[in-house]
């Protein structure tokens, strides 16, 4: 009797200490939505079970490996004792009870977690190997309505944001770790759209992730959060929503940020997933089959609309995804090309 | 050379030649209907060389078997002819020509597993090893280096994802054949048979493992593959032709599980020895009877996904490309059904490993041994309703995923009443520490880790932050080492006597024992917590800032002390097989009836079949005994 005394109070102690380390450390990272907070909450609650079953586990093992070990030159065996009816009723009963209570809790912290607000903005979210690209509607002072792209998410604080996830070729998925939540994101059109609902409450920067393993670019497939105050979201649309009138190069250099182009071809002159654009243009380039061509303007526009007609040797075909002429415009496509031609030199 | 003779390696060379014939097989048949054997466009042509070369290597696989000689008896059946029945083998032969050759008894196949086992572990884990130099820092290095590009034509985060998804399926094949090991090996001689109900379909079970295993590992050579063991489509449609190693591979093992597990059942059901009731039959045998019914009923799906893949990148047939009108989802529906019993096949043998030696080792009888043994039962059936807890966030149907979140948390209860009856086991025991009961003490509280964390990922809400994170590794890291790793090397340590006759080192046990247990604590615990902290998994480099280095080194260390203590593990029985001490009668002083023949075990087991006379873990109970080995009457001399 004394023995299960002395185990009783350390379980108690060992399930203080190990709940209070796990709950009290920050092993879970900042807080930026107002779904975290309402999974944190259950967190909290696994982790104290955790603490309990561990210690309790723990401090009986532990606890019989020194008290109950054989000595030296001890003989003979333990004491007899084969099982307990009822007490393998109570510790199937008891289990079944919690596991119960915790399935119930976890479908309204499930249902907390993807409450509609009706008043949500909805932003596209495009996926692809291996970049984003957020897509918005918004109505101009003249009335039209037309969509902005950006590489970056822009989100309104305390204002619930409906990503609606599209993929351009395999599955992706959508992952903030400060929002907590993730989808993943499957492609094949609008059969296939899934959606994601979250409420920032936090002003920051942070970062999207692509968290499911989606090919070699798979751990690069980062794009920036940010988090704002309501006008200044307001502001922000509005200036992306005007016309592009820069020139032609600088237009293009906005739409290889937007449409993903940078995420593979560097402007610096390293290789990545495909050959750098700097120093491209006008020079002589080596393809797979042995030829070499020059990188001219109907060269860099092939390159873009039908990636695959001529691959650089070094490279892999398939890579780059087959549809530019159907997601940009004629004119974006050819201010693209300008900026290209621009770091020709 | 003798080693020319064995099945094994004229099984090695009728692959070769098989695969060789079976490309030139597809070739003509391509020349015969007109289609090109080449196209000056790239990707076609590769196609071209996808459908040649598979062709080739699935020939090649059915060649391995006719040359190893695994069809002789049933070919000679065929044909009329009649076969002995008696498998004494050839004395003219050296002994260890049986363990590279087909043979029909239970403990040489069993040791043919553990050793082909052991053997895709260590590649499994030369993989890790590798991709955990790369991930000690971020920035990518090590596997930029020029050697790769040189050996395989690829490096960098292909290598990477390669590496990372060659580790998990080579490490799940090895689980596997060491889960075929302990059934094979234990259950005939546990319940007093003298073999499997079906030794040739026990030779076919094992040896199609071996092409299994050489196509799998060709996959390196083949561009490897990036879509994780999972495989999911569309990505495992374009990836290079590795996949299709990998497929044609887990298909080969997948076979191999399907007919080993059909042994298991009857032997278990049918061969049990007079008075052994199933509650009398040992714990392990229950674990192995659930193990092979779960395999029996459940690989079909993973054979008919990766089948179906095959057949798409193959044939162009659409089932899961949605851009084509296939459904991506359903694969994961299919090979999630099998995938997630198929982590309690892993498990429930090495669970048995550990209810089998507490007892002895604590001179107590298993608690509630009957609940122990139905627990098994209960975690088979439960494992067979909660595959989607793996696709809360795969975009399935949102409300099917509430069932699922019950059924999952279940699997808690029957996991539970194992931890409660294993700890009242030890509970006023004279508890000793021999090699095999540290590891089977250090099993119990790993996988306690794995059960606790299973939770978390249970309920939708907080799966939603932990899916695909490395927390979902730790998670699984805890599982199998606690449910596989660390109680098949207690197996192999305790029954090592039977095997070999002798004794293995124990104090390079001991060291063994602290490497493993302090490095995978360090290992499993971080990558817990860099999963909590949002880090995902499957990744070949991480963001400086966010401060995951000194994780990342320390969770490297942990892992390769782990890799060490397996190398001093294999050192240790590849020493002790021939110059250990030599261990005579019942080393552990246990009760079971394999223990009271002489070491290593007989040939045919026991010549005399033995009787049951009480309950197998009566540890303590004055004048009981499980066995009677001598039920025809008590031996002469007694008079």
């Amino acid at each position: 009797m004394i023995h299960l005394l002395i185990v009783g109070v350390l379980v108690v102690v060992a399930t203080l200490g190990l709940g209070l380390l796990l709950t009290q450390t920050g092993i879970l990272p900042a807080q930026a939505s107002q779904q975290a907070i309402t999974i944190d909450w259950l967190f909290d609650i696994h982790f104290w079970f955790i603490a309990f079953f561990v210690a309790l586990i723990c401090v009986i093992i532990v606890y019989s490996l020194i008290v109950f070990r054989r000595k030296q030159g001890e003989k003979g065996d333990g004491v007899y004792m084969h099982g307990n009816q009822r007490l393998e009723i109570i510790w199937t009963i008891v289990p079944i009870g919690i596991v119960l209570w915790m399935a119930v809790i976890g479908g309204q912290t499930l249902s907390d977690v993807e409450r509609r607000d009706p008043q949500a903005i909805t932003v596209d979210v495009f996926a692809s190997q291996w970049s984003w690209r957020f897509q918005y509607e918004v109505t101009t002072a003249e009335g039209v309505q037309t969509a902005v792209a950006s590489d970056v998410l822009v989100l309104p604080r305390n204002q619930q944001a409906l990503l609606r996830l599209h993929s351009q070729d395999v599955i992706h998925s959508f992952y903030v770790p400060e929002f907590r939540v993730k989808q993943d994101i499957l492609p094949g059109g609008e059969k296939y759209v899934r959606e994601l609902r979250i409420t920032p409450n936090t002003n920051g920067t942070y970062t999207v992730q692509c968290a499911e393993i989606c090919g070699q670019g798979h751990y690069s497939m980062l794009a920036e959060v940010q988090v704002v105050d309501g006008a200044e979201f307001t502001s922000w649309l509005t200036e992306q929503a005007a016309d592009c009138n820069l020139s032609d190069a600088e237009c293009g250099l906005r739409w290889a940020e937007t449409f993903g182009c940078l995420g593979c071809h560097s402007l610096d002159g390293t290789a990545k997933i495909g050959p750098t654009w700097l120093g491209l243009f006008g020079h002589a380039v080596e393809l797979t089959d042995g030829s070499t061509v020059t990188a001219d303007h109907n060269y860099l526009l092939t390159s873009i609309v039908d990636p695959n007609a001529q691959i650089v040797a070094g490279y892999q075909p398939n890579v780059m995804p087959q549809n530019f002429d159907e997601l940009l415009s004629e004119e974006q496509i050819n201010q693209i090309v300008a900026f290209i031609e621009s770091l020709g030199n | 050379m003798r080693f020319f003779s064995t099945s094994f390696f004229r099984g090695l060379i009728a692959q070769a030649a098989g695969t060789v014939l079976g490309m030139g097989l597809v070739m003509a048949l391509r020349v015969i209907f007109g289609l090109p054997l080449s196209s000056p466009v790239e990707a076609d042509d590769a196609h071209i060389r996808e459908v040649i070369v598979v062709g080739g290597v699935i020939v090649g696989a059915i060649t391995f078997m006719i040359g190893a000689g695994v069809f002789t008896d049933w070919f000679k059946w065929a044909r009329g002819e009649e076969t002995s029945d008696d498998h004494t083998p050839d004395p003219s032969k050296p002994n260890w020509m049986r363990y590279f050759s087909v043979d029909f008894d239970h403990k040489v196949i069993g040791v043919q597993y553990g050793v082909t086992s052991l053997l895709l572990l260590l590649f499994g884990g030369i993989f890790a090893m590798l991709f955990r130099i790369e991930l000690s820092g971020s920035g990518i290095t090590f596997l930029n280096s020029e050697i790769f590009k040189v050996l395989l034509g690829y490096d960098g985060p292909h290598l990477y994802n390669t590496l990372m998804s060659l580790h998990g399926i080579v490490m799940i094949a090895g689980i596997l054949l060491g889960v075929g090991a302990m059934s094979n090996y234990l259950v005939p001689m546990l319940i007093g048979a003298n073999d499997m109900a079906f030794p040739r379909l026990n030779a076919f079970a094992f040896w199609i493992n071996v092409p299994g295993a050489a196509i799998l590992l060709s996959s390196l050579f083949f561009g490897g593959f990036d879509t994780g063991w999972v495989g999911y489509p569309p990505l495992s449609l374009r990836a290079p032709l590795g996949m299709q190693m990998f497929l044609i591979g887990v298909y080969l093992v997948g076979l191999s599980s399907i007919a080993g597990s059909i042994n298991v059942i009857v032997t278990t059901l049918t061969m049990r020895a007079k008075g052994m009731s199933m509650f009398k039959m040992p714990i392990f045998c229950w674990a192995a009877l659930a193990t092979a019914l779960l395999q029996f009923t459940a690989t079909q799906l993973i054979g008919l996904s990766f089948q179906l893949v095959m057949l798409e990148r193959l044939l162009g047939m659409t089932f899961f490309d949605s851009l084509k009108g296939g459904d991506p989802v359903l694969y994961q529906h299919l090979f999630w059904f099998y995938s997630h019993p198929a982590v309690y096949v892993f498990i429930l043998p090495g669970l048995g490993v550990i209810s089998e030696l507490l007892p002895v080792f604590s001179r107590k009888p298993l608690y509630g041994t009957r609940w122990v043994a139905l627990s098994s039962f209960g975690i088979a059936v439960v494992s067979f309703f909660v595959w989607a807890h793996h696709m809360f966030v795969s975009g399935m149907s949102p409300f099917l995923r509430i069932p699922f979140m019950y059924s999952t948390l279940l699997v808690a209860v029957p996991t539970g009443v194992k931890f409660f009856s294993w700890a009242a086991t030890l509970w006023q025991g004279k508890i000793i520490f021999k090699t095999p009961m540290l590891f089977a003490l250090g099993a119990v509280v790993i996988f306690l880790l794995g059960g606790v964390t299973g939770p978390p990922l249970a309920t939708i809400a907080t799966d939603l932050h932990l899916h695909d994170t490395w927390f979902v590794v730790g998670h699984f890291h805890d599982t199998m080492f606690g449910g596989f790793i660390f109680p098949f090397v207690a197996a192999i340590f305790y029954w090592f006597p039977k095997m070999t006759g002798r004794m293995y080192n124990e104090k390079q046990g001991k060291i063994q024992f602290w490497l493993m247990f302090i490095g995978f604590m360090l290992m499993s615990n971080l990558q817990l917590v860099l999963g909590l902290l949002g880090m995902r998994r499957r990744v070949v480099d991480f963001d400086a800032a966010l401060g995951f280095d000194s994780m990342q080194l320390a969770l490297t260390i942990g892992g390769f002390m782990v890799f060490f203590g397996m190398l001093l593990f294999a050192y240790n029985i590849i020493r002790s097989w021939t110059k250990g001490e030599v261990a005579e009668g019942n080393v552990w002083d246990s009760r079971s009836p394999e223990w009271q023949k002489p070491n290593p075990m007989p040939l045919h087991n026991y010549e005399h079949p033995f009787e049951v006379v009480g309950e197998p873990y009566d540890y303590g109970l004055p004048n009981s005994r499980y066995v009677n080995m001598n039920p025809a009457g008590e031996s002469p001399a007694a008079h």
